[in-house]
């Protein structure tokens, strides 16, 4: 196989969400070799790591990302293309630590406070680690403390909130401000179910996306 | 004895179950993030006051403030040994509020996790399940309402240890949205003809449909599952509309008079139970009861 087939078999096998040469799913692709046994192949043939992600990984996980956003794939297939991306990147883990590949840059999330639901923040986190950048996750019920020391710690990170409940918008704004007081170079980006640009715009928010690719694609734009 | 709900349904009756229960809470002053189930205990007064404002209403059925008590939500706040002591107050309070005529639907919700993530395994999701149907059953509600679902694993696991471990009768529902194609599928991307196989074959005895944007969307729905069974006594909750945020504060679009209007379409579909979820209030319940009659 040529880099070229290589670097395409490892992007369909995430968009397809194949782990690995024993994972059953999906049935189509049973016994062939998955994300993990082809990203170590194509480390191994020579292929630069940084290719490997950029052309193998994040094409995957830019093709299902667009396919949930049209409803041509649900919440399974995003997770199993995010166990595949992961079974990939865990190769090149040697190369983020050594600086040979770089991320994209910071994107720190959480559940706004108040709000204990997970799922739609970490299909946020999935898509955009899956999009090459390095995703910190404070997980759900956060208040705005949390958020602010999360952004000293990693300056120029970008934020990224979420919310389900109509009744936790409340308290999304009051981060949003919060973060905004005393730390107004952040740009944050807001989303969830009930959240609406018009709510955005209200709130003072950066951005606003009804799904997780629309965050991929500011981050890319203005990271 | 009291005549079961799929005996009343098979002789062509509709049924009128309640409205919302959450944002009913929320109007008489739960915080967010405040567990709901919590107020079973410290605020039973203003529980039943909603319950009993249903009946009022004309609901024939009133779910019970236990949707989110199962473990794992429980678990949440710190709760998790407070199972069956919350849902045996809930169960208590409802039956006060309705009287022993009325139907006392015992809420299930989800857990709130993917099977499919291997967190936890089937039997310990089921174990939970069992736990929660088992106390509603004990306390004496009259059938389990399984409901907002979107997955098919978990769905079905609940349907079964409900089935399995009480004498009750089982509805569970699933919340579809409307995809850019124009047809309805779960988070999960579940659709109504695979919900209506799959919960035949665990045994359900009612199935149907909840929360989702407003009652017209619940039509196409509707008319799915009677495609695809066309017997199964259905039953629809259905939001009013999706919210809308101003000061601090939502809003829902659908007024009690624009939810009614779709009822008779609804029943046309094959809908044999009709209540409200988010947004509905004992007034949309008076009105879904008015047309119901008319029609």
């Amino acid at each position: 196989m040529n880099p070229e087939e290589l670097l395409a078999k490892i992007a369909k096998c995430v968009e397809r969400g194949k782990v690995n040469k024993t994972s059953p799913y999906p049935p189509d692709m049973k016994e062939q070799d998955g994300a993990d046994e082809l990203s170590a192949q194509a480390l191994l043939a020579g292929i630069p790591a940084d290719q490997v992600l950029s052309k193998g990984l994040v094409p995957g996980m830019q093709i299902v990302g667009v396919k949930f956003r049209e409803n041509k794939v649900f919440v399974p297939e995003v997770l199993m293309a995010a166990k595949a991306m992961s079974a990939g990147m865990k190769h090149l883990k040697p190369y983020f630590q050594s600086g040979a590949v770089k991320r994209k840059g910071v994107f720190i999330i959480g559940t706004v406070m108040g709000d204990l639901h997970d799922i739609g923040k970490n299909l946020l986190g999935m898509i955009v680690e899956g999009a090459g950048w390095q995703v910190v996750d404070l997980g759900i019920d956060v208040p705005a403390a949390k958020f602010i020391a999360a952004i000293d710690e990693h300056p120029n990170a970008f934020v990224g909130l979420s919310c389900l409940l109509t009744t936790t918008m409340l308290n999304m704004e009051k981060i949003v401000h919060e973060i905004k007081a005393s730390r107004p170079d952040t740009k944050i980006l807001i989303g969830g179910a009930p959240v609406t640009d018009d709510f955005r715009k209200r709130v003072g928010a950066d951005w606003y996306s009804p799904d997780p690719q629309g965050a991929v694609e500011f981050l890319n734009k203005i990271g | 004895m009291k005549t079961k709900l799929t005996e009343r349904l098979k002789n062509g009756e509709i049924i009128i179950s309640d409205g919302a229960l959450g944002t009913m809470l929320q109007a008489a002053g739960l915080e967010p993030g405040v567990c709901p189930e919590t107020w079973n205990i410290d605020f039973p007064d203003r529980v039943e006051a909603i319950a009993r404002a249903y009946a009022e209403a004309g609901s024939e059925a009133v779910e019970t403030n236990t949707f989110g008590a199962n473990r794992f939500k429980l678990s949440h706040y710190g709760l998790r040994d407070k199972v069956v002591d919350f849902n045996r107050k809930a169960v208590e309070i409802t039956r006060r509020a309705i009287g022993p005529d009325r139907i006392v639907l015992g809420s299930v919700g989800p857990t709130g996790i993917l099977l499919m993530m291997d967190e936890i395994s089937e039997e310990e999701l089921y174990e939970a399940f069992k736990e929660q149907c088992v106390a509603l059953a004990e306390a004496g509600a009259d059938a389990i309402c399984i409901e907002t679902m979107t997955a098919l694993d978990e769905a079905t696991l609940a349907i079964k240890a409900a089935k399995e471990h009480t004498n009750l009768e089982v509805i569970c529902t699933m919340t579809f949205d409307k995809t850019m194609q124009g047809d309805f599928r779960t988070m999960m991307g579940v659709s109504p003809e695979e919900m209506t196989l799959a919960f035949k074959a665990a045994g359900a005895d009612i199935i149907g449909t909840n929360c989702g944007n407003g009652m017209e969307n619940m039509i196409p729905i509707v008319e799915e599952i009677r495609r695809t069974d066309p017997s199964v006594p259905i039953l629809v909750h259905a939001n009013a509309g999706k919210p809308h945020y101003h000061d601090g504060k939502n809003f829902f679009d659908e007024t009690p008079e624009i939810t009614a209007s779709y009822v008779p379409s609804l029943i046309r579909a094959g809908a044999t139970c009709i209540g409200g979820c988010c947004g509905t209030t004992p007034e949309h319940i008076r009105r879904i009861r008015d047309v119901t009659r008319e029609s």
